[in-house]
Protein backbone atom coordinates (compact mmCIF):
# COMPACT_ATOMS: atom_id res chain seq x y z
CA UNK A 1 0.00 0.00 0.00
CA UNK A 2 1.44 3.17 -0.67
CA UNK A 3 -0.48 6.44 0.76
CA UNK A 4 -1.40 8.83 -1.58
CA UNK A 5 -2.43 11.89 1.20
CA UNK A 6 0.41 13.68 2.34
CA UNK A 7 -0.31 15.96 5.46
CA UNK A 8 0.66 19.62 5.66
CA UNK A 9 4.48 20.17 5.70
CA UNK A 10 6.46 19.81 8.56
CA UNK A 11 10.31 20.46 8.22
CA UNK A 12 12.06 17.07 8.36
CA UNK A 13 14.28 16.80 11.47
CA UNK A 14 17.84 16.82 9.35
CA UNK A 15 18.64 17.66 5.79
CA UNK A 16 22.10 17.32 4.28
CA UNK A 17 23.23 20.79 3.59
CA UNK A 18 25.35 22.53 1.14
CA UNK A 19 28.42 24.73 1.95
CA UNK A 20 28.34 27.70 0.35
CA UNK A 21 31.18 29.03 -2.49
CA UNK A 22 31.87 31.85 -3.49
CA UNK A 23 29.59 31.19 -6.52
CA UNK A 24 26.67 29.49 -4.55
CA UNK A 25 26.31 31.71 -1.77
CA UNK A 26 24.16 33.53 -3.03
CA UNK A 27 21.34 31.07 -4.48
CA UNK A 28 21.59 29.64 -1.02
CA UNK A 29 21.70 33.04 1.21
CA UNK A 30 19.17 35.23 -0.83
CA UNK A 31 15.91 33.44 0.73
CA UNK A 32 17.15 36.02 4.04
CA UNK A 33 15.72 38.56 1.99
CA UNK A 34 12.96 36.37 0.46
CA UNK A 35 14.67 36.48 -2.68
CA UNK A 36 15.26 33.53 -4.74
CA UNK A 37 18.51 34.91 -6.58
CA UNK A 38 19.62 32.91 -9.68
CA UNK A 39 22.96 33.52 -11.72
CA UNK A 40 22.54 35.87 -14.80
CA UNK A 41 23.96 36.71 -17.67
CA UNK A 42 24.67 41.02 -18.40
CA UNK A 43 25.28 40.26 -21.99
CA UNK A 44 22.59 38.42 -23.30
CA UNK A 45 20.10 39.15 -20.58
CA UNK A 46 19.49 35.24 -19.62
CA UNK A 47 19.92 33.05 -16.25
CA UNK A 48 21.70 29.86 -15.65
CA UNK A 49 21.90 27.34 -13.28
CA UNK A 50 23.84 26.48 -11.29
CA UNK A 51 25.78 29.07 -10.63
CA UNK A 52 29.45 29.79 -12.26
CA UNK A 53 31.92 32.29 -13.60
CA UNK A 54 30.56 32.16 -16.97
CA UNK A 55 27.51 32.28 -19.04
CA UNK A 56 27.17 28.94 -21.14
CA UNK A 57 25.36 30.22 -24.29
CA UNK A 58 26.94 33.35 -25.15
CA UNK A 59 30.61 32.81 -22.58
CA UNK A 60 30.23 36.31 -21.45
CA UNK A 61 31.75 36.64 -18.32
CA UNK A 62 29.98 39.80 -17.16
CA UNK A 63 27.33 37.38 -14.89
CA UNK A 64 25.81 37.61 -11.35
CA UNK A 65 23.00 37.09 -9.12
CA UNK A 66 19.43 38.27 -9.77
CA UNK A 67 16.40 38.06 -8.44
CA UNK A 68 13.59 36.33 -9.76
CA UNK A 69 9.72 35.99 -9.29
CA UNK A 70 9.86 32.64 -7.28
CA UNK A 71 7.09 31.81 -9.81
CA UNK A 72 7.89 28.41 -11.35
CA UNK A 73 6.09 25.09 -13.04
CA UNK A 74 6.70 21.38 -12.53
CA UNK A 75 8.63 19.98 -15.25
CA UNK A 76 9.09 16.96 -13.68
CA UNK A 77 8.38 15.18 -10.38
CA UNK A 78 8.77 11.74 -8.09
CA UNK A 79 7.95 10.73 -4.79
CA UNK A 80 10.72 9.26 -3.30
CA UNK A 81 8.96 6.32 -0.88
CA UNK A 82 12.53 5.24 -0.04
CA UNK A 83 14.26 6.16 3.08
CA UNK A 84 18.10 7.79 2.54
CA UNK A 85 18.58 10.29 4.98
CA UNK A 86 17.99 9.38 8.84
CA UNK A 87 15.80 12.11 10.32
CA UNK A 88 14.22 12.65 6.80
CA UNK A 89 11.29 10.19 6.40
CA UNK A 90 9.65 9.60 3.16
CA UNK A 91 7.11 10.09 1.55
CA UNK A 92 8.57 13.24 0.15
CA UNK A 93 8.23 14.85 -3.27
CA UNK A 94 11.26 15.59 -5.42
CA UNK A 95 10.79 17.91 -8.41
CA UNK A 96 12.99 19.75 -11.33
CA UNK A 97 10.56 23.26 -11.48
CA UNK A 98 11.07 25.21 -14.54
CA UNK A 99 11.45 29.23 -13.54
CA UNK A 100 8.86 31.48 -14.86
CA UNK A 101 11.60 34.00 -15.46
CA UNK A 102 13.52 31.78 -18.01
CA UNK A 103 11.45 28.10 -18.17
CA UNK A 104 15.21 26.24 -19.83
CA UNK A 105 16.47 27.29 -16.17
CA UNK A 106 14.99 24.09 -13.88
CA UNK A 107 15.63 23.56 -9.97
CA UNK A 108 15.78 20.29 -8.06
CA UNK A 109 13.73 21.22 -5.41
CA UNK A 110 10.62 19.63 -3.11
CA UNK A 111 7.16 20.26 -3.74
CA UNK A 112 4.86 20.86 -0.27
CA UNK A 113 1.82 20.97 1.24
CA UNK A 114 0.22 19.52 -2.10
CA UNK A 115 -1.54 16.19 -1.58
CA UNK A 116 1.07 13.61 -3.13
CA UNK A 117 -1.92 12.80 -6.00
CA UNK A 118 -2.44 15.59 -7.05
CA UNK A 119 1.49 17.20 -8.07
CA UNK A 120 1.47 16.88 -11.74
CA UNK A 121 3.60 18.31 -14.59
CA UNK A 122 2.49 21.67 -15.77
CA UNK A 123 1.40 22.81 -11.50
CA UNK A 124 1.77 25.91 -11.14
CA UNK A 125 4.39 26.52 -7.82
CA UNK A 126 5.83 29.22 -5.74
CA UNK A 127 9.09 29.36 -3.81
CA UNK A 128 9.37 30.13 -0.16
CA UNK A 129 12.07 29.01 1.66
CA UNK A 130 13.44 26.83 5.23
CA UNK A 131 16.26 28.17 7.18
CA UNK A 132 19.16 25.89 8.20
CA UNK A 133 21.96 26.91 10.45
CA UNK A 134 25.43 27.26 9.22
CA UNK A 135 27.69 24.51 8.56
CA UNK A 136 31.39 24.37 9.09
CA UNK A 137 33.10 25.68 5.36
CA UNK A 138 34.63 28.80 3.69
CA UNK A 139 31.48 30.29 4.27
CA UNK A 140 29.75 29.98 8.23
CA UNK A 141 26.24 31.77 6.90
CA UNK A 142 23.46 29.87 7.84
CA UNK A 143 21.44 28.83 4.17
CA UNK A 144 17.77 29.43 2.93
CA UNK A 145 16.50 26.36 1.09
CA UNK A 146 14.13 27.28 -1.41
CA UNK A 147 11.30 24.65 -1.75
CA UNK A 148 8.09 25.13 -3.24
CA UNK A 149 4.43 24.92 -2.63
CA UNK A 150 0.85 25.40 -4.65
CA UNK A 151 1.12 29.06 -6.15
CA UNK A 152 -1.82 31.49 -4.45
CA UNK A 153 -2.11 33.04 -7.74
CA UNK A 154 -1.84 32.96 -11.39
CA UNK A 155 1.18 35.34 -13.41
CA UNK A 156 -1.28 37.89 -15.21
CA UNK A 157 -4.96 36.89 -13.37
CA UNK A 158 -4.22 33.46 -16.08
CA UNK A 159 -6.86 30.44 -15.60
CA UNK B 1 35.20 -4.95 -42.03
CA UNK B 2 37.72 -1.79 -42.82
CA UNK B 3 36.71 1.56 -42.29
CA UNK B 4 35.15 3.46 -39.05
CA UNK B 5 37.31 5.65 -36.74
CA UNK B 6 39.89 2.60 -36.14
CA UNK B 7 40.19 1.46 -40.08
CA UNK B 8 39.36 -2.32 -38.84
CA UNK B 9 42.51 -1.84 -36.72
CA UNK B 10 41.10 -2.03 -32.95
CA UNK B 11 39.72 -5.62 -31.97
CA UNK B 12 39.09 -7.72 -29.21
CA UNK B 13 40.60 -10.99 -28.46
CA UNK B 14 39.69 -11.67 -25.39
CA UNK B 15 37.42 -11.41 -22.79
CA UNK B 16 37.51 -12.54 -18.79
CA UNK B 17 35.23 -12.69 -15.82
CA UNK B 18 35.97 -12.94 -11.85
CA UNK B 19 33.73 -15.01 -9.52
CA UNK B 20 30.72 -12.55 -9.19
CA UNK B 21 28.04 -12.43 -6.10
CA UNK B 22 27.43 -10.59 -2.91
CA UNK B 23 29.60 -10.23 0.33
CA UNK B 24 32.44 -12.50 -1.49
CA UNK B 25 34.50 -11.22 0.89
CA UNK B 26 37.31 -10.76 -1.24
CA UNK B 27 39.18 -8.00 -2.08
CA UNK B 28 38.28 -5.32 -5.27
CA UNK B 29 42.28 -6.53 -6.09
CA UNK B 30 42.00 -9.81 -5.77
CA UNK B 31 38.57 -10.21 -8.03
CA UNK B 32 40.62 -7.73 -10.82
CA UNK B 33 43.53 -10.15 -10.97
CA UNK B 34 41.58 -13.12 -11.38
CA UNK B 35 39.22 -11.26 -14.17
CA UNK B 36 42.50 -9.66 -15.92
CA UNK B 37 44.22 -13.00 -16.44
CA UNK B 38 41.23 -14.83 -17.31
CA UNK B 39 41.04 -12.48 -20.15
CA UNK B 40 44.57 -12.37 -21.44
CA UNK B 41 44.97 -16.35 -21.12
CA UNK B 42 41.27 -15.92 -22.92
CA UNK B 43 43.38 -14.60 -26.02
CA UNK B 44 46.07 -16.41 -26.10
CA UNK B 45 48.71 -14.24 -24.43
CA UNK B 46 50.53 -14.33 -21.20
CA UNK B 47 51.08 -11.38 -19.19
CA UNK B 48 54.33 -10.56 -20.45
CA UNK B 49 52.60 -9.88 -23.97
CA UNK B 50 50.35 -7.16 -22.53
CA UNK B 51 51.39 -3.90 -23.56
CA UNK B 52 49.00 -1.51 -22.72
CA UNK B 53 46.19 -1.38 -19.56
CA UNK B 54 43.02 0.54 -19.08
CA UNK B 55 40.21 0.75 -16.57
CA UNK B 56 37.56 3.22 -15.67
CA UNK B 57 37.23 4.49 -12.98
CA UNK B 58 40.60 5.04 -11.06
CA UNK B 59 41.82 5.60 -7.63
CA UNK B 60 40.42 9.18 -6.43
CA UNK B 61 36.76 8.81 -6.00
CA UNK B 62 34.91 8.00 -3.19
CA UNK B 63 35.58 4.02 -2.70
CA UNK B 64 33.33 2.55 -0.77
CA UNK B 65 33.99 -0.23 -3.59
CA UNK B 66 33.40 1.41 -6.27
CA UNK B 67 36.79 1.42 -7.42
CA UNK B 68 38.24 -1.98 -7.31
CA UNK B 69 41.34 -1.88 -8.03
CA UNK B 70 43.66 0.86 -9.58
CA UNK B 71 45.53 0.57 -12.64
CA UNK B 72 48.97 0.89 -10.14
CA UNK B 73 47.78 -1.25 -8.32
CA UNK B 74 47.38 -4.12 -10.44
CA UNK B 75 50.64 -3.23 -12.68
CA UNK B 76 52.39 -3.70 -9.31
CA UNK B 77 50.62 -6.95 -8.34
CA UNK B 78 51.24 -8.19 -12.14
CA UNK B 79 54.69 -6.94 -12.52
CA UNK B 80 52.80 -6.18 -16.08
CA UNK B 81 55.27 -3.85 -18.43
CA UNK B 82 52.65 -1.35 -19.91
CA UNK B 83 54.06 1.12 -22.76
CA UNK B 84 50.64 2.39 -22.79
CA UNK B 85 47.75 2.97 -19.81
CA UNK B 86 45.47 5.22 -18.74
CA UNK B 87 42.16 5.31 -16.10
CA UNK B 88 39.82 7.91 -15.73
CA UNK B 89 36.36 8.83 -15.09
CA UNK B 90 35.92 12.10 -17.35
CA UNK B 91 35.54 10.12 -20.67
CA UNK B 92 32.66 8.40 -22.64
CA UNK B 93 31.13 6.27 -19.80
CA UNK B 94 32.20 2.96 -17.87
CA UNK B 95 33.88 1.59 -21.62
CA UNK B 96 35.64 5.28 -22.07
CA UNK B 97 39.12 3.27 -21.50
CA UNK B 98 38.13 0.84 -23.80
CA UNK B 99 37.60 2.95 -26.44
CA UNK B 100 40.61 4.99 -25.33
CA UNK B 101 42.43 1.34 -25.67
CA UNK B 102 41.30 0.98 -29.78
CA UNK B 103 42.87 4.52 -30.35
CA UNK B 104 46.01 3.49 -28.59
CA UNK B 105 46.24 -0.20 -30.38
CA UNK B 106 45.78 1.71 -33.72
CA UNK B 107 48.00 4.26 -33.53
CA UNK B 108 50.61 1.70 -32.65
CA UNK B 109 51.35 3.12 -28.88
CA UNK B 110 50.44 -0.85 -27.38
CA UNK B 111 49.55 -4.11 -29.45
CA UNK B 112 47.72 -5.74 -26.65
CA UNK B 113 45.81 -3.67 -23.79
CA UNK B 114 44.02 -5.46 -21.21
CA UNK B 115 40.85 -3.23 -20.13
CA UNK B 116 39.21 -3.85 -16.76
CA UNK B 117 36.41 -2.97 -14.42
CA UNK B 118 36.11 -4.57 -10.87
CA UNK B 119 33.17 -3.14 -7.87
CA UNK B 120 33.31 -4.96 -4.57
CA UNK B 121 30.19 -3.03 -3.63
CA UNK B 122 28.64 -5.39 -1.52
CA UNK B 123 31.29 -6.44 0.01
CA UNK B 124 32.60 -3.35 0.83
CA UNK B 125 29.03 -1.44 1.78
CA UNK B 126 27.34 -4.71 3.50
CA UNK B 127 25.97 -3.48 6.99
CA UNK B 128 25.27 -0.02 5.71
CA UNK B 129 23.45 1.80 3.02
CA UNK B 130 25.74 3.80 0.76
CA UNK B 131 23.95 7.00 1.76
CA UNK B 132 24.63 6.38 5.54
CA UNK B 133 27.99 5.75 4.53
CA UNK B 134 28.61 8.93 1.91
CA UNK B 135 26.71 11.58 4.15
CA UNK B 136 27.30 10.79 7.31
CA UNK B 137 29.17 14.33 7.85
CA UNK B 138 25.62 16.07 7.08
CA UNK B 139 27.13 18.18 4.23
CA UNK B 140 26.67 17.69 0.37
CA UNK B 141 29.17 19.46 -2.36
CA UNK B 142 29.59 19.05 -6.27
CA UNK B 143 26.70 18.09 -8.09
CA UNK B 144 25.35 16.90 -4.82
CA UNK B 145 25.27 20.87 -3.55
CA UNK B 146 22.10 20.97 -5.72
CA UNK B 147 19.97 18.13 -5.06
CA UNK B 148 21.18 16.34 -1.69
CA UNK B 149 19.45 19.03 0.41
CA UNK B 150 15.99 17.90 -0.97
CA UNK B 151 16.28 14.33 -0.25
CA UNK B 152 17.76 13.90 -3.89
CA UNK B 153 20.31 11.65 -3.38
CA UNK B 154 20.50 8.71 -5.63
CA UNK B 155 20.31 8.07 -8.86
CA UNK B 156 16.99 6.45 -8.93
CA UNK B 157 15.66 10.05 -7.61
CA UNK B 158 17.57 11.92 -10.14
CA UNK B 159 16.16 9.38 -12.87
CA UNK B 160 12.83 9.10 -11.88
CA UNK B 161 12.31 12.67 -12.57
CA UNK B 162 12.70 12.14 -16.28
CA UNK B 163 11.05 8.66 -16.07
CA UNK B 164 8.06 10.06 -14.75
CA UNK B 165 8.49 13.10 -17.71
CA UNK B 166 8.21 10.24 -20.72
CA UNK B 167 5.94 8.77 -19.14
CA UNK B 168 3.83 11.70 -19.43
CA UNK B 169 4.72 12.79 -22.37
CA UNK B 170 4.64 9.42 -24.25
CA UNK B 171 2.26 7.16 -22.33
CA UNK B 172 4.57 5.05 -21.39
CA UNK B 173 3.44 2.73 -19.24
CA UNK B 174 4.47 0.41 -15.93
CA UNK B 175 3.17 -2.57 -17.73
CA UNK B 176 5.80 -1.92 -20.74
CA UNK B 177 8.89 -0.71 -18.76
CA UNK B 178 8.83 -3.97 -17.03
CA UNK B 179 9.63 -5.88 -20.10
CA UNK B 180 13.28 -4.77 -19.39
CA UNK B 181 13.08 -5.85 -15.88
CA UNK B 182 11.53 -8.99 -16.76
CA UNK B 183 13.37 -9.80 -20.07
CA UNK B 184 16.85 -9.53 -17.81
CA UNK B 185 15.33 -11.90 -15.16
CA UNK B 186 14.13 -14.75 -17.47
CA UNK B 187 18.14 -14.13 -19.01
CA UNK B 188 19.55 -13.92 -16.20
CA UNK B 189 18.11 -17.48 -14.69
CA UNK B 190 20.21 -19.09 -18.09
CA UNK B 191 23.55 -17.61 -16.69
CA UNK B 192 25.07 -19.22 -13.62
CA UNK B 193 26.81 -16.05 -12.50
CA UNK B 194 23.56 -13.97 -12.39
CA UNK B 195 22.73 -12.69 -8.62
CA UNK B 196 18.94 -12.82 -8.95
CA UNK B 197 17.54 -16.40 -10.81
CA UNK B 198 13.99 -16.64 -9.56
CA UNK B 199 11.50 -16.44 -12.30
CA UNK B 200 9.97 -12.74 -12.06
CA UNK B 201 6.29 -11.75 -13.11
CA UNK B 202 4.37 -9.08 -13.90
CA UNK B 203 2.45 -9.27 -11.06
CA UNK B 204 5.57 -9.40 -8.51
CA UNK B 205 7.01 -6.24 -10.76
CA UNK B 206 3.83 -4.36 -10.45
CA UNK B 207 3.19 -5.50 -6.34
CA UNK B 208 6.83 -4.34 -6.38
CA UNK B 209 8.27 -1.54 -3.40
CA UNK B 210 8.35 1.78 -5.10
CA UNK B 211 12.00 3.48 -4.48
CA UNK B 212 11.05 6.56 -6.43
CA UNK B 213 8.12 6.49 -8.57
CA UNK B 214 7.83 5.55 -11.05
CA UNK B 215 10.61 3.12 -10.36
CA UNK B 216 10.25 0.40 -7.79
CA UNK B 217 12.72 -1.90 -6.84
CA UNK B 218 13.03 -4.35 -9.54
CA UNK B 219 13.57 -1.01 -11.80
CA UNK B 220 16.94 -0.53 -9.58
CA UNK B 221 20.33 -2.52 -9.86
CA UNK B 222 22.05 -4.77 -7.71
CA UNK B 223 25.56 -3.83 -6.50
CA UNK B 224 27.77 -6.94 -6.24
CA UNK B 225 31.31 -7.62 -6.22
CA UNK B 226 33.11 -8.68 -9.26
CA UNK B 227 35.31 -7.75 -12.27
CA UNK B 228 35.45 -8.00 -16.05
CA UNK B 229 38.04 -7.66 -18.11
CA UNK B 230 38.82 -7.50 -22.10
CA UNK B 231 41.77 -7.58 -24.21
CA UNK B 232 41.79 -5.24 -26.99
CA UNK B 233 44.54 -5.84 -29.79
CA UNK B 234 45.96 -4.28 -32.86
CA UNK B 235 44.62 -6.92 -35.59
CA UNK B 236 48.37 -7.53 -37.22
CA UNK B 237 49.61 -8.08 -33.52
CA UNK B 238 46.74 -10.55 -33.49
CA UNK B 239 47.39 -12.90 -35.96
CA UNK B 240 47.60 -16.31 -34.88
CA UNK B 241 46.17 -15.79 -31.70
CA UNK B 242 43.12 -18.26 -31.06
CA UNK B 243 39.74 -16.62 -31.76
CA UNK B 244 38.24 -14.90 -34.06
CA UNK B 245 39.18 -11.52 -33.70
CA UNK B 246 35.79 -9.28 -33.20
CA UNK B 247 36.34 -5.88 -34.78
CA UNK B 248 35.23 -2.46 -33.36
CA UNK B 249 33.31 -1.01 -35.98
CA UNK B 250 32.16 2.93 -34.22
CA UNK B 251 32.31 4.17 -30.84
CA UNK B 252 29.93 6.67 -29.72
CA UNK B 253 31.73 8.86 -27.17
CA UNK B 254 29.43 12.76 -27.99
CA UNK B 255 28.93 15.22 -25.37
CA UNK B 256 26.84 17.63 -26.87
CA UNK B 257 24.78 19.72 -24.10
CA UNK B 258 25.87 20.34 -20.35
CA UNK B 259 26.20 17.09 -18.57
CA UNK B 260 23.86 17.78 -15.72
CA UNK B 261 20.96 15.69 -14.57
CA UNK B 262 18.88 17.95 -14.81
CA UNK B 263 19.55 21.27 -17.12
CA UNK B 264 19.20 19.40 -20.33
CA UNK B 265 17.24 21.14 -23.18
CA UNK B 266 15.00 18.02 -23.61
CA UNK B 267 14.90 16.47 -20.11
CA UNK B 268 13.06 12.90 -22.02
CA UNK B 269 16.44 12.77 -23.61
CA UNK B 270 20.07 12.13 -22.09
CA UNK B 271 23.61 11.85 -22.66
CA UNK B 272 22.60 8.73 -24.63
CA UNK B 273 21.56 10.39 -27.81
CA UNK B 274 24.38 12.36 -28.31
CA UNK B 275 26.56 9.28 -27.86
CA UNK B 276 24.63 7.52 -30.33
CA UNK B 277 24.32 10.00 -32.74
CA UNK B 278 28.28 9.87 -33.03
CA UNK B 279 28.73 6.11 -32.98
CA UNK B 280 26.51 6.38 -36.34
CA UNK B 281 28.26 9.11 -37.74
CA UNK B 282 31.32 6.83 -38.08
CA UNK B 283 30.43 3.50 -39.69
CA UNK B 284 27.65 2.51 -42.31
CA UNK B 285 26.64 0.19 -39.97
CA UNK B 286 22.83 1.13 -39.38
CA UNK B 287 20.79 0.03 -36.08
CA UNK B 288 18.95 -2.21 -38.74
CA UNK B 289 21.90 -4.17 -38.62
CA UNK B 290 22.33 -4.85 -35.21
CA UNK B 291 21.44 -8.47 -34.33
CA UNK B 292 22.30 -8.40 -29.96
CA UNK B 293 21.96 -5.03 -27.58
CA UNK B 294 24.02 -5.30 -24.46
CA UNK B 295 22.52 -1.77 -23.08
CA UNK B 296 23.20 -0.11 -19.57
CA UNK B 297 20.02 -0.78 -17.16
CA UNK B 298 21.77 0.52 -14.13
CA UNK B 299 18.02 1.14 -13.84
CA UNK B 300 15.65 -0.13 -16.30
CA UNK B 301 14.62 3.35 -17.59
CA UNK B 302 18.23 3.75 -18.63
CA UNK B 303 17.76 0.53 -21.23
CA UNK B 304 14.60 2.79 -22.63
CA UNK B 305 16.94 5.84 -23.53
CA UNK B 306 19.21 3.63 -24.78
CA UNK B 307 17.37 1.60 -27.20
CA UNK B 308 15.45 4.92 -28.43
CA UNK B 309 18.54 6.86 -28.34
CA UNK B 310 20.20 4.16 -30.90
CA UNK B 311 17.74 4.39 -33.33
CA UNK B 312 16.04 1.28 -33.08
CA UNK B 313 12.47 3.04 -32.55
CA UNK B 314 11.15 6.71 -32.51
CA UNK B 315 11.69 9.23 -29.76
CA UNK B 316 8.75 8.52 -26.93
CA UNK B 317 8.07 5.02 -29.20
CA UNK B 318 9.81 2.63 -26.95
CA UNK B 319 6.56 1.68 -24.89
CA UNK B 320 4.95 -0.53 -27.64
CA UNK B 321 8.59 -1.14 -28.89
CA UNK B 322 9.17 -3.12 -25.56
CA UNK B 323 5.66 -4.49 -24.55
CA UNK B 324 5.29 -7.48 -24.10
CA UNK B 325 9.24 -8.53 -24.29
CA UNK B 326 9.17 -10.22 -27.37
CA UNK B 327 11.30 -8.41 -29.94
CA UNK B 328 13.89 -8.09 -27.04
CA UNK B 329 13.80 -11.25 -26.19
CA UNK B 330 16.35 -14.26 -26.24
CA UNK B 331 14.85 -15.83 -29.24
CA UNK B 332 13.46 -12.35 -30.47
CA UNK B 333 15.07 -10.31 -32.82
CA UNK B 334 17.01 -8.02 -31.27
CA UNK B 335 18.37 -9.98 -27.91
CA UNK B 336 18.88 -7.60 -25.01
CA UNK B 337 21.03 -8.06 -22.19
CA UNK B 338 21.31 -11.77 -22.22
CA UNK B 339 23.49 -12.61 -19.08
CA UNK B 340 20.59 -10.37 -16.91
CA UNK B 341 22.07 -7.22 -17.18
CA UNK B 342 22.90 -5.69 -14.20
CA UNK B 343 19.24 -5.96 -13.17
CA UNK B 344 19.34 -9.26 -12.41
CA UNK B 345 23.04 -10.11 -13.22
CA UNK B 346 24.61 -7.25 -10.95
CA UNK B 347 26.54 -4.08 -10.70
CA UNK B 348 29.73 -4.95 -13.28
CA UNK B 349 29.00 -1.20 -13.85
CA UNK B 350 29.26 -0.94 -17.66
CA UNK B 351 31.83 -3.63 -18.49
CA UNK B 352 29.54 -6.38 -18.04
CA UNK B 353 27.80 -5.92 -20.98
CA UNK B 354 31.08 -5.45 -23.42
CA UNK B 355 32.18 -8.79 -21.71
CA UNK B 356 28.56 -10.44 -22.96
CA UNK B 357 28.62 -8.77 -25.77
CA UNK B 358 32.28 -10.90 -26.64
CA UNK B 359 30.84 -13.90 -25.67
CA UNK B 360 28.15 -14.05 -27.85
CA UNK B 361 29.47 -12.73 -30.48
CA UNK B 362 31.67 -15.65 -30.36
CA UNK B 363 28.80 -17.83 -29.98
CA UNK B 364 29.66 -19.06 -26.20
CA UNK B 365 26.70 -17.80 -24.20
CA UNK B 366 26.00 -21.86 -22.97
CA UNK B 367 22.36 -21.88 -22.16
CA UNK B 368 21.99 -18.05 -23.07
CA UNK B 369 23.47 -18.18 -26.09
CA UNK B 370 21.03 -15.69 -28.78
CA UNK B 371 20.16 -18.27 -31.68
CA UNK B 372 19.91 -15.58 -33.92
CA UNK B 373 23.93 -15.96 -34.48
CA UNK B 374 24.64 -12.73 -33.62
CA UNK B 375 27.23 -10.91 -36.19
CA UNK B 376 26.84 -7.21 -34.48
CA UNK B 377 26.42 -6.14 -31.52
CA UNK B 378 25.94 -3.06 -29.59
CA UNK B 379 27.05 -1.70 -26.55
CA UNK B 380 25.52 1.39 -24.62
CA UNK B 381 27.10 2.05 -20.95
CA UNK B 382 26.31 4.49 -18.74
CA UNK B 383 23.02 7.31 -18.33
CA UNK B 384 21.67 10.50 -17.59
CA UNK B 385 25.00 12.91 -18.45
CA UNK B 386 27.21 10.71 -18.97
CA UNK B 387 27.47 7.36 -22.07
CA UNK B 388 29.47 5.88 -24.12
CA UNK B 389 28.92 2.94 -26.98
CA UNK B 390 30.65 0.76 -29.12
CA UNK B 391 29.99 -1.51 -31.94
CA UNK B 392 31.43 -4.93 -32.53
CA UNK B 393 31.31 -7.36 -35.30
CA UNK B 394 32.46 -10.63 -36.27
CA UNK B 395 33.09 -9.52 -39.75
ZN1 LIG C 1 25.10 35.20 -21.97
Amino acid sequence: MTDTHSPAYARPERRLLPQPTAESAAFWTGGRDGQLLISRCRACGHFFHPPGPVCWRCRSTDVGPEPVSGRATVAAYTINRQPWIPGYPPPYVVAMVELADEPDVRLITNIVDVPLDEVRVGLEVEVFFEQWPAQPGPDDSPVWLPLFRRATATVGGAR
Amino acid sequence: MSGGPFDGKAVVTGAGKSQVGRRLGRTGLDLTIEAVTRAIADAGLSVDDVDGIASYPGPGVPDLGFSGASITEVRNALGLRSRWYLSSTETAGQIGPAIEACMAVTLGLANHVVVYRSVWESTAQAGAGRASVLFGGGTVSGHLEYTGPFGALSAANWLSMPAQRYMHDFGLTREQLSAIPLNARANAGLNPDAIYRDPLTLDDYLNARMISEPLCLFDCDVPCDGATAVVISRRDAAAGLPRHPLTVESVGTGMFERATWDQRVDVTTMAAHDVAATLWEHTTLRAADVDLAQLYDGFSFLTVMWLEALGFCEHGKVGPFIEGGERIALNGPLPLNTSGGQLSGGRLHGMGFLHEACVQLWGEGGERQAPNSPEVAVVGVGGGPVGGAMLLSTR
